[in-house]
């Protein structure tokens, strides 16, 4: 296609998107509306998986060993423990070990408690890491059904109820997202039916003289395409700018070291790419659905 | 030039609207075509440039066969047949030169080409002074003389005129006939339908009439009835 073509096509494309007034400013908030939706989820979602993600550190399952098991048993339990499908490691804290690293983590007052060098109270223990973090609870109901096994301990609540939160968000995200995308395109593909309305005497004269049906479609595929990145402008510099905001004052210090939000930069840039891609799919879909059907002839 | 062979139409509406034509139209040559409303004068011409598609027989235009073409060719076989509408069919906000590029744009001809081969069509059809004016501002036979601009401003092969004198009073009509006839002389053929008794007894030019979708005429220097 030549140049100045082109520029014909989006000078066209621009003069339908005035021309249609209403119609564009519905189609353009429609796009906004999802997008401000898509954004947030997607924000909201990057979030939590960065939270399950840091978290995988700590999802581990402690096992304690009878306090009367000896050598033997201890290597049989760890060939049971070996075995289990879906483990990702298994890591063996003998209790002196044990009871050291629970002395110094306690500091000055770690003091008080030199005396159980004696007599140690703990247990030798499994610490297990399960390859898919959502397995834990499985995992640790198998270890506890296995021989010289005191106890298991793991964070279950925490667990399933993050697991279960992020799930029901994905869901109701992408049903809500859906049903808004599915909007946006018919409303784009009505303005631009519209257009083609308005100018059907003028495609008429252009499929009589000969134009051809790329060179017809080109403007309209414009329009759908401005329709769909002007009502991500909105919806970019809102999330941008408020996720910068939340950031700096909430998201930074939470004051919960194990819970941290994924920082501005490069997030915004990548949700920014992708609403801006979302917009312009959504409005090139639009208009080759309603331009489709009415250049045949 | 043009050549039809046993050409057939049924709309899908069950209308048997052309049976069995076959015509040849040499280079050059003025052809007037005329029949009762709903003889399928229209229909006939349609199938020239491809608005119809023939039902069954062979059709060809300067070299082209339509039965064999392709899709993606239809533009261009549009460019070589320029065609002019009883309702001119221009665009109202645009002015008479603007009417006249449209063709040259959409075809990507460059802006010199267009200024340069516009003002030469707009003389033949002796607007050049109205250039700027809107169709609003036109009388009826000018709005068709910027509809003829346009039907030749690409240089097509063919010129196909439905009726072009249809809206247009007696003295408005000749004025038409003589600019179609000064473009004949140029070298264009032209197949024009009409309903105009007139025009066509008394600038004889070869004559197809078509009744029932058949042709029952087809004479030299016809009359528009026969001659008793
Ligand atoms: N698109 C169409 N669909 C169905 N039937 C049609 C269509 N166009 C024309 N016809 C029918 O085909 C027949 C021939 O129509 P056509 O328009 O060719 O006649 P015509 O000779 O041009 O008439 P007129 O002098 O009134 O313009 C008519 O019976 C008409 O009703
Ligand atoms: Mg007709």
């Amino acid at each position: 296609m030549k140049v100045r073509t082109f520029g014909r096509h989006i000078r066209e494309g621009g003069k339908n998107i005035v021309r249609n007034g209403w119609m564009t400013f519905a189609s353009v908030s429609a796009v906004t509306v999802t997008l401000l939706v898509v954004g947030a989820f997607l924000l909201l979602i990057m979030n939590l998986n960065h939270f399950a993600n840091s978290l995988e550190d700590d999802v581990e399952i402690r096992v304690f060993v009878d306090l009367g098991a000896g050598e033997e048993e201890q290597e049989s339990l760890r060939e049971d423990l070996d075995d289990l499908p879906e483990i990702g490691s298994v890591d063996y804290i003998p209790k002196d070990e044990g009871l050291e690293a629970f002395i110094d983590s306690l500091g000055e007052q770690g003091d008080y408690f030199e005396g159980l060098r004696d007599e140690n109270p703990l247990n030798d223990t499994f610490v297990i890491r399960a390859e898919d973090p959502q397995e834990t609870e499985n995992i640790a109901v198998e270890i506890e059904e296995l021989d010289h096994v005191e106890g298991v301990e793991y964070g279950r609540d925490i667990f399933e109820q993050l697991f279960s939160a992020t799930d029901f968000i994905r869901v109701v995200g992408v049903v809500l997202v859906l049903g808004l995308l599915f909007t946006a395109v018919f409303l784009i593909a009505n303005t631009i039916k519209l257009t083609i309305i308005a100018r059907k005497t003028e495609i008429q004269i252009m499929k009589l003289v000969g134009a051809t049906n790329s060179f017809i479609r080109w403007p309209f595929f414009i329009e759908g395409l401005l329709l769909g990145t002007f009502g991500a402008i909105i919806p970019v510099s809102v999330l941008g700018f408020g996720y910068h905001r939340f950031y700096e004052t909430i998201g930074e210090n939470t004051g919960l070291e194990f819970f941290e939000f994924l920082p501005t930069f490069p997030l915004v840039i990548q949700t920014a790419i992708l609403l801006l891609a979302i917009g312009a799919i959504v409005g090139v879909w639009g208009s080759i659905m309603s331009v489709r059907k009415f250049l045949r002839v | 030039m043009i050549q039809m062979q046993d050409v057939w139409k049924t709309y899908p509406n069950g209308v048997m609207a052309v049976n069995g034509i076959s015509i040849y139209i040499k280079k050059g040559e003025f052809v007037y075509v005329v029949g009762s409303s709903g003889a399928g004068k229209s229909t006939f011409i349609k199938m020239m440039y491809r608005e119809e598609k023939p039902t069954r027989g062979e059709i060809s235009i300067d070299g082209d066969n339509l039965a064999t073409m392709k899709e993606k060719h239809i533009p261009f076989l549009r460019r070589k047949i320029g065609v002019v509408f009883q309702d001119f069919k221009l665009l109202p906000s645009l002015s008479v030169f603007e009417n006249v590029a449209f063709a040259m744009e959409v075809i990507e001809e460059s802006k010199a080409n267009i200024r340069r081969r516009v003002m030469d069509v707009l003389d033949i059809v002796r607007l050049k002074n109205k250039a700027r004016f809107l169709p609003h501002e036109l009388s009826g036979g000018e709005q068709q003389r910027v509809a003829i601009a346009r039907a030749i401003v690409n240089n097509p092969a063919v010129l196909i005129a439905d009726e072009p004198t249809g809206n247009l009073d007696p003295d408005t009509s000749w004025e038409i006939m003589h600019i179609l006839e000064e473009i004949n002389d140029r070298g264009t053929t032209i197949v024009m339908a009409t309903h105009n008794r007139d025009i066509v007894d008394s600038m004889r030019k070869r004559l197809i009439a078509i009744e029932g979708g058949r042709i029952s005429r087809d004479e030299v220097r016809g009359t528009y009835s026969y001659e008793s």
